[in-house]
């Protein structure tokens, strides 16, 4: 015992005697820098992760916000109602409103002194076909000829950008979309305070434009699209998912046929996504033609997908109800069968749907086997009208939308792409949210 | 008639049996059901799901096999060297269909009688122009031959949908009466019912069996085809990648190997990220971490894998990749030409390495906290501190099962389509700078896959052979992985 004291502190024996418990020996102090350093270490290692979540969370919402709203233009008007017959007596109806148009913000810069010249070419550069969306309001409500109308009309997407100070004056070249003179208007517009941000309704609600209308595009029909993959994937993907948990955790025999579904379910929850995308390529659309693009087949893919999920929480939250509660069941002479389902299962449940919840989450955000079946690409322009067109007809889902709009060259595009990121985790959160909610209000500790 | 309506007639003659089977039942004890075998509900069920299953069966067989029969018949019809040059049986076939299915709608929609449709000679009439008509375009002028397959197309079909609609009705029906009759009050309804339940329950436990063949049948069979096409060493140890549509992609040049260089190097770099973080990260929540630190911090870790991959590519896209560039690439902070466009091997890398952070951290975390307490308070009181316990004691104990931990993320890793895709480029090549856009297996599967391509060119072919390889190679790191973690568990429980 002596001896392997006297061996350890090699660093100080010629003091002869014991170090003061009270003071540290120089060994203790390299080892205790030692434990604070390794503690610093675990400590970054945290703070560095928290720093990435943050980093991501700010940049989605730094680059997404801005999707959610739209510069528009304020503009009062009064239209008399000889001005109204004049311009509907016109061969060109809606070039008269639009010049009427034009005099009009004319005036309002000249009583704050702006000078600036512009015509109606400019005019339609910035703010689309002004004359038209006028010509229908007015015969549509013919009331409010000679009253003060307030409008607000949307600017195009580059004004928007050039406001946001992502595009400058010398990125512009002079084309079809925006000439470097239309900026003084803009800037004239700034000055006489008649540019403001609006909420865009567009965004959440619209559908997919082609690849020259950034400023259109909104990712409703996408949702729409991801509503019926998911509506494919809880149908099938619930019942399925629950009774082979079923089976495996209640009736299964201890066999090779057992054990090789179990291996199975354990492989499958770890296969890339992509492969998934390969099947469903090759069994959905190649082999049983299906249509390409549709909701049904990325349901079905996302379905194989989700099903290890739902079964590993569905046989747990089975394994979790005691014994005794299929033993009373079972003694009062229900069947096997009549316990399970009678009795396990109802209790079971609140975990079950918790598991469900999270599974689908997962699919829901599952973007990699959407690309080749298909749904990337296709540009989503129209709603469905029918439940068989919304499972048969070809849309985009969200994640898909979202690559979509990342792919394309016109970098407005980008903006959209954060914004349906923000959609998406919104959807995300919500879900997850009500699966705690679930969890914390129905699942029983035996 | 359609498959939905026949399948709610069916549905519907199920809920007649189910009703008719309960009260048969109740009628042969004169009302009093303690005389039954089983509850009265039973026997309705027997004879519902006698009427409803078999008959589905049918149906479902039926619309996949008739098809196939159908056109193996009219392809036979087509004259093989009739065949125009640039076109294939397939091709035709799809022409057949169309003009099948163009015939149909103009019958729909009055334009032509029933008669008209199955008479009509492309020489007399002008077909195109008639479908037209209705809204079904056709490339290019319907000559006779395929006109004549599209006729007997639609007989075949017809025939057999009247055939399917009569053979499910009458199975539906056989079932129900068979059942019905078999009702008396001895009848183990229950027993026989609960066997049917057995049987939905294996088959639904057998879908992960079926979807494993599946993925495995469909890498197999398309694989074949393309080393048909393609020579296997070629494959595997080719050294360029240069896929070419040109000559429908004979003369392309598809090695694996450039593909699987980018992958294990950005997967390396995204380890190198995550593991360290990871593992320190896990460290501290088990062993430092106070109650309330480690309520907050280990959800908030989790929540990075929860965030769609999607969401981490346009990440790596549109911010990091840019940010490297302002640091390392021309005119950079650093003052280096190392980097050339924001998409690079290292922009990817760092963000999987981020997504990767919380599978390594919740897998080590629980397996140190497996690791038996009377190991850390043996290492304790013989005067070890916390971190030479950790150190020398817990990690050594529990580093099968991180190294398990580290394979999955690693497995993770290999098989991440999405980051890839947006952030590491789409040029193969043979690099050592990892601010060099290169490419992956994943990302080449989506590109060669994506658009319309027929599945008979190496140059689509090929994703299947880079799918197999990327399934085996990710199949057997987990099975490693999970085989080192048993084992381990094993030990200390």
């Amino acid at each position: 015992m002596t001896d392997a004291i006297s061996d350890l502190p090699k660093g100080k024996p010629a003091t002869g005697g014991h170090a003061s418990l009270l003071s540290e020996s120089p060994l203790m102090k390299k080892r205790n820098a030692a434990e604070a350093r390794f503690k610093l270490y675990g400590v970054v290692a945290i703070t560095v992760g928290l720093a990435f979540l943050i980093f991501l969370t700010v940049s989605i919402l730094r680059n997404g916000i801005p999707a959610f709203t739209q510069t528009v233009v304020n503009v009062e008007f009064t239209l008399s109602q000889e001005e109204f017959d004049e311009a509907e007596s016109k061969m060109l109806k809606t070039a008269a409103y639009t010049e009427i148009f034009v005099n009009n913000i004319t005036a309002q810069f000249q009583e704050r002194g702006l000078d600036v010249e512009f015509d109606a070419g400019t005019i339609e550069r910035l703010l689309g076909k002004v004359g038209g969306d006028l010509r229908s309001f007015y015969r549509e409500n013919p009331d409010q000829i000679g009253q003060p109308v307030g409008f607000e009309l949307s600017t195009a997407s580059r004004v928007e950008r050039y406001l946001q100070g992502k595009l400058t004056r010398d990125m512009v070249v002079d084309g079809r979309f925006l000439e470097a003179a239309d900026l003084d208007v803009v800037d004239a517009m700034v000055d006489a305070g008649i540019i403001g941000t609006a909420w865009d309704w567009n965004f959440i609600t619209g559908t997919d434009t082609g690849v020259d209308n950034p400023g259109g595009a909104g990712i409703g029909a996408s949702v729409i699209g991801s509503f019926f993959m998911m509506l494919v994937v809880l149908l099938l993907s619930l019942p399925i998912g629950v009774a082979a948990s079923i089976y495996l955790e209640e009736f299964a025999p201890k066999n090779r046929f057992t054990d090789l579904i179990e291996v199975n379910i354990s492989n499958l929850a770890a296969v890339p996504s992509i492969v998934f995308g390969i099947l469903g390529l090759a069994v959905f659309i190649q082999f049983a033609h299906l249509p390409q693009s549709a909701p049904l087949v990325g349901g079905l893919v996302l379905t194989l997908m989700t099903l290890p999920t739902i079964v590993i929480s569905t046989r747990a939250s089975l394994k979790s109800v005691p014994p005794s509660i299929r033993d009373a069941a079972l003694g009062v002479g229900a069947s096997k069968m009549q316990s399970v389902f009678h009795h396990v299962l109802p209790l079971a449940m609140p975990g079950i749907l918790t598991g469900t919840i999270i599974g689908l989450a997962q699919a829901l955000g599952e973007t990699a086997p959407l690309l080749l079946i298909g749904m990337v690409g296709y540009v989503a322009r129209e709603y469905p009208d029918s439940l068989t067109s919304g499972l048969l007809d070809p849309n985009s889902a969200m994640p898909a939308q979202i690559y979509t709009w990342a792919a394309r060259s016109d970098e407005a595009f980008f903006e959209k792409a954060w914004g349906g990121i923000i959609i998406l985790l919104i959807f995300l959160l919500t879900m997850n949210i009500i699966a705690i909610i679930l969890r914390r209000r129905f699942e029983r500790r035996w | 008639m359609s498959n939905t309506l026949i399948l709610l007639i069916v549905l519907g003659l199920g809920v007649f049996g189910f009703f008719a089977g309960r009260s048969r039942a109740m009628a042969t004890v004169g009302g009093d059901r303690r005389l039954l075998h089983s509850l009265p509900n039973y026997y309705g069920a027997n004879v519902a799901l006698n009427t409803i299953v078999p008959a589905v069966i049918v149906l479902f067989t039926w619309s996949i096999v008739q098809p196939m029969v159908i056109n193996g018949a009219v392809s036979g019809m087509i004259n093989q060297d009739r065949i125009a040059e640039g076109s294939s049986l397939g091709l035709v076939m799809s022409d057949v269909r169309r003009v099948a299915e163009g015939l149909d709608v103009a019958v729909a929609q009055g334009v032509m009688t029933p008669d008209m449709a199955s008479d009509i000679r492309a020489e007399s009439s002008n077909v195109r122009e008639q479908l037209a008509q209705v809204g079904v375009p056709l490339g290019s002028g319907v000559t006779s031959e395929t006109l004549q397959a599209a006729q007997s197309y639609r007989a075949m079909a017809g025939t057999g949908n009247l055939l399917k609609t009569l053979v499910v009705l009458l199975v539906s029906a056989a079932g129900l009466a068979l059942s019905w009759r078999l009702i008396t009050r001895d009848y183990r309804a229950r027993n026989v019912v609960e066997k049917g339940i057995m049987i939905v329950l294996i088959g639904a436990a057998s879908i992960a069996i079926l979807t494993t063949v599946g993925i495995v049948l469909s890498l197999i069979f398309n694989t074949y085809e393309f080393f048909k096409l393609y020579p296997v060493t070629d494959f595997f140890f080719g050294t360029n990648w240069s896929p070419s549509f040109s000559g429908r992609g004979q003369s392309s040049e598809l090695g694996i190997l450039p593909l699987l260089w980018g992958t294990l190097y950005i997967s390396f770099i995204a380890l190198l990220v995550a593991v360290p973080i990871g593992l320190f990260a896990a460290i501290y929540l088990s062993e430092y971490a106070s109650k309330s630190v480690r309520a907050i911090a280990k959800p908030m870790l989790e929540v990075l894998a929860g965030i769609p991959t999607i969401v981490y590519g346009l990440f790596a896209l549109l911010t990091v990749g840019p940010m490297l560039v302002e640091v390392f690439g021309d005119g950079g902070l650093l003052g280096v030409n190392w980097m050339s466009g924001g998409t690079a091997v290292m922009t990817a890398g760092l963000v999987m390495g981020m997504m990767l952070i919380p599978f390594v951290s919740s897998l080590s975390d629980d397996i140190i906290n497996a690791v038996p307490q009377a190991m850390r308070d043996g290492s304790l009181g013989l005067g070890a501190t916390h971190s030479e316990t950790v150190r020398q004691v817990i990690i050594p104990a529990a580093l099968p099962g991180i190294v398990g931990a580290i394979l999955l993320a690693a497995s993770r890793a290999i098989g991440e389509t999405m980051i890839v895709v947006l952030g590491a480029g789409a040029a193969a090549r043979l690099s050592l700078n990892p601010f060099d856009a290169m490419t992956t297996v994943t990302a080449k599967i989506v590109s060669q896959l994506t658009g319309d391509s027929d599945f008979s060119s190496p140059v689509a072919l090929v994703a299947f052979a880079l799918g197999i390889t990327l399934f085996v190679v990710t199949l057997g790191l987990n099975i490693f992985a999970l085989y080192i973690v048993r084992k381990y568990r094993e030990q200390y429980e």
